[in-house]
């Protein structure tokens, strides 16, 4: 008797466990299968290669070069903020500052990731926009530069707590063997210290990455949701993640061309973010073997 | 002698870029701090002064000074009971399955990949997979329950995650003791390593729950209406059973959702209103994690095994 409630109480538990995996396969399921009718209207071609994305216009285009433009825009401006800073900061809190202040400076530091990010789009359109406009005139008020620095300054921490957890996980006789040839601490950061936890930092750097991809509000607000070819940060553009906020807040009726533009538009956001993920995994893998 | 000069030099010039290093970590942290400083005065400014009792207690309107957030925050409550009631039990069993019985094998394998990936999938993805599945296909409409079961599900890798290391803290003579005492797998989970885990375990649901508070995108892909001028249905009544769950099926807003309908209006008096609604967001999740952070020094402290 006592045996079986064992049994049956591991098994509850191991459903459980499983049903993260479902979630998963829930996701990619569903994005695939409400994707493939999409495709019945469209070829691969013009998909890939049209310059204009207007699904809801009387004359509809639908290329995904412009919304990638304005997400890869908005994560290479993000990651240049981000990744500088927070990989200094790791390496200040980690080697440089005493544990009983990093104790407090790095919770602080994580209150960042904790700001809803309509708050933060708020802050981007009504604040880093007028400020930027101060020193580019031309700015216009919708812009992807002000958004991208925002999710810059909110993935800080994603990318320092992991990285920082990485090098104070480098064991501390590889400093000493620095330190007692004479290195300094800065050359002890970056040639002992950033390259032993070089596959903890990548692994923040991918997640840093993840979520500038996938990051919404922010764009949503201050960077105009407008589909727009371009490299220009100062211009207003959509990313993938706007463009379906934008066609969410409409009436959408299930199984409409914009209803599947949109699952369309996650899966490439989806297959984008993989892409990321994998370079990160092969990555650590190929700095792994060197050791 | 020459020699012994360019030493002292070179010692001189090391020491002046650790120096320069040390400035630059120092300057990257304040910087990142002080635009959380700067974001939070700049909303408490424009935000505060708007907030009065009658913001709390009125529904949005066409009329800026007379909006409020009554059906937000009542919307944000619900859901944010209903993440809870989703979130919790899955994600504590899953920990405890991954860190008590899970043997090495490939599915445990497989579980723990997946739960390190489900970290970086783009949350609006969780929204198009609810719109699919929960509004379509089960048929749950854009309600109350379509919300909280996505933001749970959302939500649930941070719980497994801290749950696991709650229980990866407790030391195996606890569970020697118990087993020597006769108890059996589960009555070791439950009368210790659950009661010993619990301050790990409340630090996670807290901070997932203030993850949960402040989700916008995910919302709006299942639907969320923008304005809505009612509330759900009171879940007491003076029929028997006196208890129902009809405000599972309503439909809702959310304060964030409510602040961005503000917010991407053209009329100033609007950015106010989303301003002040802003500072009750914030305010919500800085107490939670706040109160999250103290928790989880307090119990790192206080167990000595």
């Amino acid at each position: 008797m006592r045996r079986l409630r064992e049994r049956a109480i591991e098994t509850v538990l191991f459903l459980a466990a499983a049903s993260s995996v479902l979630v998963t396969i829930g996701i990619v399921g569903i994005l695939v299968v409400e994707s493939i009718p999409f495709f019945e209207h469209v070829t691969f071609k013009e998909f890939l290669t049209d310059t204009q994305w207007t699904p809801l216009f009387e004359n509809a285009h639908y290329g995904i070069l412009p919304l990638l433009s304005g997400t890869l825009l908005s994560t290479v401006i993000a990651l240049s903020v981000a990744i500088p800073l927070g990989t200094v900061a790791a390496a200040f809190l980690s080697e440089y500052v005493r544990p009983s202040w990093r104790e407090f400076l790095k919770p602080m530091l994580e209150l960042l990731a904790a700001v809803p990010t309509v708050v933060y789009g708020y802050f981007a359109l009504l604040f880093v926009t007028p400020l930027l406009q101060k020193i580019i005139p031309s700015l216009s008020g919708f812009n992807v530069l002000s958004a991208g620095i925002v999710i810059g300054v909110m993935i800080v921490p994603y990318v320092s707590s992991l990285s920082e957890d990485a090098m104070r996980s480098v064991p501390n006789h590889l400093r000493e063997a620095s330190f007692a040839v004479g290195a300094s601490r800065m050359q002890t950061a970056f040639r002992v210290v950033i390259p032993a936890a070089f596959s903890g930092i990548t692994s923040a750097y991918v997640l840093g990455i993840s979520r500038a991809l996938g990051e919404t509000m922010v764009v949503a607000i201050a960077a105009g949701m407008q589909p727009n070819l371009t490299i220009n940060p100062t211009e207003p553009a959509a990313t993938i993640t706007a463009f379906i906020v934008q066609v969410s807040l409409g009436d959408l009726p299930h199984g409409s061309i914009g209803y599947q533009s949109i699952y369309v538009a996650g899966l490439s956001l989806l297959v984008l973010t993989l892409c990321f993920n994998i370079v990160g995994l092969w990555l650590r893998k190929k700095f792994q073997e060197k050791e | 002698m020459e020699a012994h000069q360019d030493l002292l030099a070179n010692i001189k010039r090391r020491q002046m870029w650790d120096f320069v290093f040390a400035l630059m970590g120092l300057l990257a942290l304040l910087f990142a701090l002080v635009t959380l400083l700067a974001l939070i005065v700049d909303l408490a400014i424009t935000g505060v002064p708007r907030i009065n009792a009658e913001f709390f207690v009125n529904f949005p309107s066409r009329f800026a000074e007379k909006a409020g957030i009554l059906s937000a925050w009542v919307g944000s409550f619900c859901i944010m009971i209903t993440t809870a009631f989703c979130a919790i039990p899955l994600g504590v069993a899953a920990g405890v399955y991954l860190e008590e019985y899970s043997k090495k094998n490939w599915i445990s394998q497989l579980i723990e990949l997946n739960i390190i990936n489900l970290a970086g999938i783009p949350s609006i993805t969780y929204g198009l997979m609810a719109l699919g599945l929960f509004v379509y296909k089960l048929k749950l409409g854009q309600s109350i329950l379509t919300a909280g079961l996505t933001l749970g599900l959302l939500v649930l890798p941070i719980i497994i995650v801290t749950t696991r290391e709650a229980i990866r803290a407790i030391p195996n003579t606890i569970r020697e003791a118990s087993y020597a005492m006769g108890a059996s797998k589960w009555q070791t989970v439950r009368y210790h390593i659950l009661p010993y885990s619990s301050g790990g375990i409340l630090t996670g649901v807290i901070i997932s729950l203030s993850r949960a508070i402040g989700e916008t995108a995910p919302l709006i892909t299942i639907g969320a209406l923008t304005f809505i001028a009612f509330l759900p249905t009171p879940p007491v009544d003076g029929q028997f059973p006196y208890l129902n769950f009809k405000w599972l099926m309503d439909p809702f807003t959310v304060m964030p959702i409510q602040m961005f309908n503000w917010l991407s209006r053209p009329q100033p008096e609007f950015h106010v209103n989303a301003a002040a609604t802003g500072v009750v967001l914030l305010l919500m999740t800085l107490i939670m994690n706040g109160g999250a952070i103290y928790l989880r020094s307090r119990f790192r402290k206080k167990m000595k095994w």
